[in-house]
């Protein structure tokens, strides 16, 4: 399982390194779920551009649709994009890691 | 949450010179941090290093053993003695065969300051929104498991030194 889930991070990321996609994220962020005649307003590619991108994005678990009468309506997957948080984790951990080590070096050098 | 940035301090109950040393030596820093360098640690420098596991904990050098030899890379900024000692580099920088010399590097800061129970070190590392997103996402693909048992080896670590 956990190899897959890593598989789906580096989709995540892929998904995210794009400047339309990361525009559509942010939307979808700050405005909620909308409809693709929306998205596609203001943007300078057109509605099948944007629902190919959205399709990316929904092979990665980044965003979801569902039906709205006659159109699909999109959201963003949350949880997903609190993954992309762990990678800071990450370093967190191995800055604590190595400032341990220092405190170890520095202080048992006073003892010796 | 910043995304760019990450701060952490420790108190070091050690002399100011002591812990100077530690940081602005560039063999002393290798010893602790588990890297080794090819020259003195001066402004403007650029270093190569190669991970060398870790004597100082002889459990984490074994975790670091399987990444021994790998190439590091970095470029000295600020060296303000016994105050300040700042560089670049290019963060997890871990996937053999990689060039990641065109990439933006982030910027490591450590501070010194003073305490009446010893010297309370803060280190920053910033500049993590300009990674690449791809990039970012080789941190998980690397290593997942191993970090995991490096953070139980730590926590066993800090029991012991008590």
């Amino acid at each position: 399982m956990r190899s897959s889930s890593n598989a789906g991070s580096a989709h995540l990321f892929a998904a995210l390194g794009d400047e339309t996609r990361l525009h559509l994220v942010v939307r979808l962020c700050e405005e909620g779920p909308m409809s693709i005649t929306r998205l596609t307003e203001g943007a300078n590619v057109t509605r099948q551009a944007i629902t190919k991108h959205l399709r990316v994005m929904e092979g990665s678990g980044l965003v979801r649709s569902r039906r709205h009468g006659r159109e699909s309506v999109w959201q963003l997957e949350q949880r997903r994009l609190a993954d992309a948080r762990r990678y800071l984790d990450r370093i967190s951990r191995q800055w604590d890691a190595a400032l341990l080590r220092l405190r170890a070096f520095v202080e048992d050098a006073e003892e010796a | 949450m910043s995304t760019d940035r990450i701060e952490k301090q420790i108190l070091l109950r050690a002399p100011r010179a002591r812990v100077w040393r530690a940081l602005s030596d560039a063999e002393e820093f290798g010893t602790w941090f588990g890297l080794r360098f090819d020259g003195r640690f001066a402004p403007g420098a650029r270093l190569h290093g190669v991970l060398t596991p870790t004597t100082v904990d002889p459990e984490v050098g074994k975790l670091q053993k399987p990444h021994e030899g790998l190439p590091f890379e970095i470029t000295i900024e600020q060296i303000e003695p016994e105050a300040l000692f700042s560089f670049r580099w290019h963060p997890h920088a871990i996937e053999p065969g990689v060039d990641y010399s065109a990439e933006p590097t982030t910027l490591v800061t450590f501070r010194l300051e003073e305490k009446t129970e010893g010297i309370l070190l803060t280190v920053t590392e910033s500049g993590f929104d300009q990674i690449p997103l791809a990039r970012r996402a080789q941190a998980f693909s690397a290593n997942e498991g191993g970090w995991a048992i490096m953070v139980t080896v730590i926590g066993k670590y800090v029991t012991h030194a008590q």
